[in-house]
Formats: C-alpha cells, sequence, structure tokens
C-alpha cells in the first residue's frame, strides 16, 4: 500500500544531520552550565550569564533542530504564536515580579 | 467568492483526511503548546517570588544534587533526539524501527519520571515535602507540573506504539505522532528553563 505523504507543517521535517547536529548542540548547551556551577571557577555573575546564555541558546537549538520553527512561510503562522506567546509571558512573569519585589520591599 | 464553502461541502467524510487536516492539526496543537507555555510561565513567575522563602528549611543548595539532575537531563535529551529519528523512520514508512523508537523513547521517558519520583519521595520522607516551606511548595508545583506533562506523554506514546503496531500508517497516525513529538520536545525545552533556574541557580 502506498504511505500517504503528509506534509510537516508545524513541526516541519528535519533530516538525520538536523537532528544530529541539535542534539550535540544541545549536549554541549548542557555540559557547559553544569560545569560552570559544579567547578565554580568563574565569580558569580559571570556564571549567572553563562548560565542565561547556555539556556537561551539552547532553547533556540531545539526550537529550530527540532521543531523546525524558522523564518520560511510553512512556519511563519508558528513564530508570530510563539512572538506573541513571548510577549505575554514577558508582561506577566515580569510584572508579577516587579509588583511581589516592590510589596515586599514597602512592606520591610 | 463561496468557493471555500463548496469545498469544504465536498469533502467525503469517508476518505482520508486532506494533507490540510494535518497542517491544520499542527498548527492548533502549537497554539495548545503556546498556552501551555503561559501555564508554566505563570508558575516559573510563581517560583520566582517565593523561591526565597525557606522559612528555616532547606534551600536549593542542601537539596538537590548536580549529578543527579545532569542524569535526568539526559535522559529527556537522548528521548528528544530518539523522538526525532522516530519522524525520520516514520517519513520512510519504517514500521519496526518506529516501534523499536518509541520503545527506547519511552523507556528513556520513563527513567527520567522514576529519577524525579524517587527525588520527590526522598525529600518528603525526609520532611522536605511541598509543606515545609513556600519555597518547597513552588518547587513541588512547577517540577510536579512539569512531571505530569511527562507521564501523559508516555500515556500517549503508549497508546501511539499500539496504534502504529494496529493500524500502520494511516493519515491520523501520521498526525498525531508528528504532534506526540511536538509535544514531547516542548517538554525538553521547559526543562531546559527548569534546570537552569531551579537546579543551577538554586545550587549557587
Amino acid at each position: 500500500m502506498e504511505q500517504p505523504q503528509i506534509d510537516g507543517a508545524g513541526a516541519g521535517r528535519g533530516s538525520f544531520k538536523s537532528y544530529g547536529t541539535g542534539f550535540l548542540l544541545s549536549i554541549v548547551l548542557t555540559v557547559i552550565p553544569f560545569a560552570l556551577v559544579m567547578s565554580g571557577a568563574l565569580p558569580r555573575s559571570a556564571i549567572v550569564f553563562g548560565l542565561l546564555g547556555a539556556a537561551i541558546v539552547q532553547m533556540m537549538v531545539h526550537l529550530h533542530y527540532f521543531l523546525h520553527l524558522d523564518a520560511s512561510s510553512a512556519a511563519r503562522w508558528n513564530l508570530l504564536a510563539l512572538a506573541f506567546t513571548l510577549l505575554i509571558m514577558f508582561i506577566f512573569v515580569g510584572g508579577s515580579i516587579w509588583i511581589m519585589f516592590n510589596l515586599n520591599y514597602r512592606m520591610m | 467568492m463561496t468557493t471555500d464553502a463548496s469545498t469544504i461541502d465536498s469533502i467525503d467524510p469517508g476518505q482520508p483526511e486532506h494533507s490540510d487536516t494535518v497542517a491544520i492539526q499542527a498548527f492548533g496543537f502549537w497554539i495548545y503548546l503556546m498556552t501551555d507555555l503561559v501555564l508554566f510561565a505563570a508558575i516559573f513567575a510563581t517560583y520566582a517570588v517565593l523561591g526565597q522563602n525557606y522559612a528555616g528549611g532547606p534551600t536549593g543548595k542542601d537539596l538537590f544534587d548536580l549529578p543527579y539532575a545532569f542524569v535526568e537531563t539526559m535522559f529527556l535529551l537522548f528521548s528528544s533526539a530518539t523522538c526525532g529519528l522516530v519522524m525520520l523512520a516514520m517519513y520512510k514508512g519504517r514500521k519496526g524501527w518506529v516501534l523499536t523508537g518509541l520503545a527506547v523513547t519511552f523507556l528513556l521517558g520513563l527513567g527520567f519520571i522514576a529519577m524525579e519520583i524517587n527525588e520527590f519521595y526522598h525529600m518528603i520522607l525526609d520532611g522536605n515535602g511541598p509543606e515545609r516551606s513556600a519555597f518547597l511548595s513552588a518547587f513541588f508545583t512547577l517540577v510536579g507540573t512539569h512531571g505530569a506533562h511527562v507521564i501523559f506523554g508516555l500515556i500517549w506514546m503508549a497508546v501511539m506504539m499500539g496504534q502504529v503496531a494496529v493500524k500502520g500508517f494511516t493519515t491520523p497516525v501520521q498526525s498525531r505522532l508528528m504532534r506526540l513529538s511536538m509535544f514531547w520536545h516542548f517538554l525538553d525545552i521547559v526543562w531546559i528553563g527548569l534546570f537552569t533556574f531551579v537546579y543551577l541557580m538554586g545550587v549557587m
């Protein structure tokens, strides 16, 4: 029986190479933050920047290589939905932290 | 003008789903994932606010074991990679490989959740359950919500193994497998935020 071909819109098609690249990059980007904290070799602020940087880059690696999100027309609406969600999250998380820490400061 | 409506009417419900349906389902699932992301953002915000309120109890430094969290992370990362390989095998129509890949992904996910339950069990046994402090309430809520998602993903995966074995690669089955892989990769992305903000920053 002929296999029905399905179009990978949304979670577009990857290749062995793209999954492999994404996987290796993820391993490196996981080892770096764990090594930074466990060795404690750098000053605290440098470690925090390293952690945030590695986390953001690894999330982008996952989105690109595993969820195949890019600027192509097939994924444009997915990207737009993600951008809107990030805006909501920014207002939501940033606003909550702002209000709660301000409240905490004033109650001291 | 009425082209769209007439096209919809002309679809015979007995026919296999049109490939547009698969794309629409994938996009709809993506929107669900985005709402799930907002849910996690709310719990992350809660953790950010309550995460320092130890009530004289243990801090992240006392509780978290980084090598343990690293192995957990590796389990989830490897399962994400095997899940990608399942998709490649599916596009090539290799049923045996898809079933093997799903089984490996399932076992890796099960390893992750077993480690997490073991961690929770020992924390609660030591009196450091969610009732100990605001920090621990927020911790159990955040990590537990992610864990619950992983458990649902595992149930879904088991169901899909059955569907692939019984029904083969029909269009709906392929569409479901694709959405399952989106869900699984999404959970791995949430875990990146978790191990960074909760475990690594908690130990610092």
